[in-house]
C-alpha cells in the first residue's frame, strides 16, 4: 500500500461522510413516503403504507409515467441510431474537423439546459412553424441523449480496435456484412447500456422539457414539479419520489452488468 | 485501416462501392448526426442569438423584427441583471469548489485505496444517485432544510436561501465531479506513488507533486458540468432558494410568463458566452478529451 495508515483512515472517514451526505436526503424521502403525517413532521410520528396505495390510484401520476416512457423510448431510438453512427465515424476514421464534430456532440450537454430548451423552443415556433408537443419534445430529448449513446459506443470501439473488422473484410465480407455480423454484436451490450442511460436521462429531464413540450404534454418530472407545492398532494409526490429513487437502482445495475464499470463511468459523463 | 481494399472483394454491389470508397462511407455515417446537431442545434442557437437582437412591442405580445441592442443594453445597465449575473457566476464557482473538495477524498479512496470489490461497490454507490431523479434530489433538500426538519432539529439548517441553493446544487452535481476525478486517478500508476514515497516524499508532498497534476484536468472536466449545470438552473432555486433569482429564472420568466422571447434570448446568451469562453480556455488542458 502506498499511503500511510493514517492517510488511508482519514480518506475512509471522509469518504464515509461524503456517502452520508449523498444518501441521507434520499433516505429522508423514502422515510417520508411512509410518514403518517401529511406535513412530514420530523421525526415521523408514525409509519404507514397508506400513501403508496394513494399514489398508485393517482391517475395524474400514472398518465405522466406513460408519457415519460413514450418520450424516452422514442428519443432513445433516435439517439441510438445517430449516436452509433457518429461513434463509428469518429472512432474508425481520421478526418479534418474531427475535433469540431466531437465538440458538437458534447455541446448539447456542455451548454446549460435552459439554453438548449429555449433555443429549440424558439426554433420550433419561429423557424419551423411547428407547434410544441410530442414531436418537438422527442427531437429535443434525442439531441442531448445522443451523447450518452455516443460515449458508450466510443468507449467500446476504442477497446475493441479494428482488427476483427479488418479480418472480416479480408475474408471478403462487405461493409454492411461486417457491421452486421462483426461490429454490431461486439457493440451490443455497450449500446444497450447507452440506450438504458439515455432512457433514464430523458425520463428525468425537466428543464428542456418545460420549454419544448408545450402546454398539453405532462411528463413525470413536470407532474412532480406542478404538484410539489400543493400541500394536499405532498404525500403522493413523496411516494412517487421514493419510487423513483428505488427505481434508479435498476438502470445503473443493468448498465454495470452490460458494459462493465469503466465504460459505465465513461458513459455517465 | 479498415478502408484498405480487400483481396477478393465480394458482397453486394452497393456494399462494394462503399467498401472501395471510405470517404463515402464516412460521409454517410457522419451526415445524419452532423446535420441534426449542426443544422438543428447550432441553427437553433444562431436563431436564438438573432432573436435576442429583436424586441417585443409595447403591449408585450408581438416580436418586432427591428435590429437593435436594447436587450443587451438593459442587461448591461440595469442593476438587477448585473446582480443576478454575478450571483449566478458566484454560485457556479462556489458549487465547483465545494464539489472538488468533497469529491477529492472519495475519488482518491476509490481509485487508490479500496480493494477491487469495494471499488466496484463504491462506483455503483456514486453512480446510483446520478440516475435518481434531479427533481427528487432537489425536493429531498427541501425536506432536509425545512423548519423543524432533520437539519433544523440539530441546529444546522441554513433555511431556504442562497446558501441552501449552493448546498443543493453542490449535492446535485457532485457525481459529475467524483467520476472524472476517479477516472483520472485510476489511470495514475500506483508505482508512481510508491516511487514518490521511496524517494522520501511525505504524503503531503506526494499529493501536491504527483496526485494534484493528475487531478487538474479531471477537475476541469468535472467543472464544465458543475459550472454549466449551475448557470442554467432555475428549479433548485425555486425549490430551496427563497426569493433569490438566477439567470435561468430570468430566462424562464421572460420566455414563458413574460412572453418576451427576445429578452429571454439575450439573457440566455450570457451562459452560452461564459461556457464558450470556458471551453476555449480549458481546451489546452486536455479536459475536453475526457468528457
Amino acid at each position: 500500500m502506498t499511503f500511510s495508515r493514517t492517510t488511508r483512515t482519514v480518506l475512509l472517514a471522509l469518504s464515509a461522510l461524503v456517502l452520508l451526505f449523498v444518501y441521507a436526503p434520499l433516505a429522508l424521502v423514502v422515510l417520508n413516503s411512509f410518514n403518517t403525517s401529511r406535513t412530514f413532521a420530523w421525526p415521523p410520528p408514525g409509519l404507514t403504507t397508506h400513501w403508496w396505495g394513494a399514489a398508485l390510484d393517482s391517475a395524474g401520476a400514472r398518465n405522466a409515467v406513460v408519457v415519460s416512457v413514450e418520450v424516452a423510448l422514442m428519443a432513445t431510438a433516435v439517439a441510438l441510431v445517430l449516436g452509433t453512427m457518429a461513434a463509428l465515424a469518429l472512432q474508425r476514421f481520421r478526418f479534418f474537423g474531427r475535433d469540431t464534430v466531437s465538440l458538437l456532440i458534447v455541446l448539447p450537454i456542455a451548454l446549460p439546459g435552459v439554453v438548449t430548451g429555449i433555443a429549440l423552443a424558439n426554433a420550433f415556433l419561429t423557424i419551423f412553424g411547428i407547434e410544441l408537443g410530442m414531436f418537438s419534445l422527442v427531437v429535443s430529448h434525442a439531441t442531448f441523449c445522443m451523447v450518452t449513446v455516443f460515449n458508450n459506443a466510443v468507449a467500446r470501439l476504442r477497446r475493441l480496435g479494428g482488427n476483427l473488422e479488418e479480418a472480416s473484410m479480408d475474408l471478403g465480407a462487405g461493409t454492411f456484412r461486417t457491421f452486421w455480423s462483426v461490429t454490431l454484436p461486439m457493440m451490443r451490450s455497450a449500446l444497450l447500456a447507452g440506450a438504458l442511460l439515455s432512457f433514464a436521462l430523458s425520463f428525468d429531464e425537466i428543464i428542456v422539457t418545460t420549454f419544448t413540450a408545450g402546454q398539453g404534454i405532462q411528463t413525470l418530472p413536470i407532474w412532480i414539479y406542478q404538484n410539489l407545492f400543493r400541500p394536499n398532494q405532498a404525500p403522493v409526490v413523496n411516494v412517487v419520489a421514493a419510487a423513483l429513487i428505488v427505481a434508479s437502482i435498476l438502470p445503473i445495475w443493468l448498465s454495470q452488468r452490460l458494459a462493465g464499470t469503466d465504460e459505465a463511468v465513461a458513459a455517465a459523463r | 485501416m479498415v478502408g484498405q481494399p480487400a483481396p477478393g472483394g465480394g458482397g453486394a454491389a452497393s456494399a462494394g462501392v462503399l467498401h472501395r470508397r471510405p470517404r463515402l462511407r464516412l460521409g454517410l455515417l457522419l451526415g445524419p448526426p452532423v446535420l441534426w446537431l449542426g443544422v438543428l442545434y447550432l441553427g437553433s442557437l444562431a436563431a436564438l442569438f438573432i432573436t435576442s437582437l429583436w424586441t417585443v412591442d409595447a403591449f408585450g405580445g408581438n416580436i418586432q423584427r427591428i435590429w437593435n441592442l436594447d436587450n443587451y443594453r438593459d442587461l448591461a445597465t440595469l442593476d438587477v441583471y448585473r446582480t443576478i449575473t454575478l450571483r449566478t457566476l458566484a454560485t457556479a464557482a462556489a458549487v465547483t469548489v465545494i464539489d472538488a473538495l468533497l469529491a477529492f477524498p472519495i475519488a482518491l479512496y476509490m481509485a487508490k485505496v479500496a480493494s477491487p470489490r469495494a471499488q466496484r461497490l463504491l462506483v455503483v454507490a456514486v453512480l446510483m444517485p446520478l440516475w435518481a431523479s434531479y427533481l427528487v434530489k432537489a425536493y429531498a433538500w427541501r425536506g432536509m432544510l425545512a423548519t423543524g426538519g432533520p437539519l433544523d432539529s440539530v441546529g444546522l439548517s441554513p433555511g431556504y436561501g442562497l446558501a441552501a441553493t449552493v448546498l443543493t446544487l453542490s449535492y446535485l452535481w457532485l457525481p459529475y465531479m467524483i467520476l472524472p476525478m476517479y477516472a483520472g486517478l485510476e489511470r495514475l500508476p500506483g508505482s508512481l506513488l510508491e516511487a514518490s514515497a521511496d524517494l522520501g516524499a511525505s504524503t503531503a508532498t506526494t499529493m501536491r507533486r504527483v496526485v494534484l497534476p493528475v487531478l487538474f484536468p479531471a477537475v476541469v472536466a468535472g467543472s464544465i458540468f458543475t459550472f454549466s449545470l449551475t448557470l442554467g438552473d432555475y428549479i433548485a432555486v425555486k425549490i430551496v432558494g427563497g426569493a433569490n433569482q438566477m439567470l435561468g429564472n430570468v430566462v424562464y420568466d421572460s420566455f414563458l410568463t413574460g412572453n418576451n422571447t427576445p429578452f429571454a434570448a439575450a439573457v440566455a446568451t450570457i451562459p452560452v458566452a461564459v461556457m464558450l469562453v470556458y471551453l476555449a480556455a480549458v481546451r489546452r488542458t486536455g479536459a475536453l478529451d475526457s468528457l
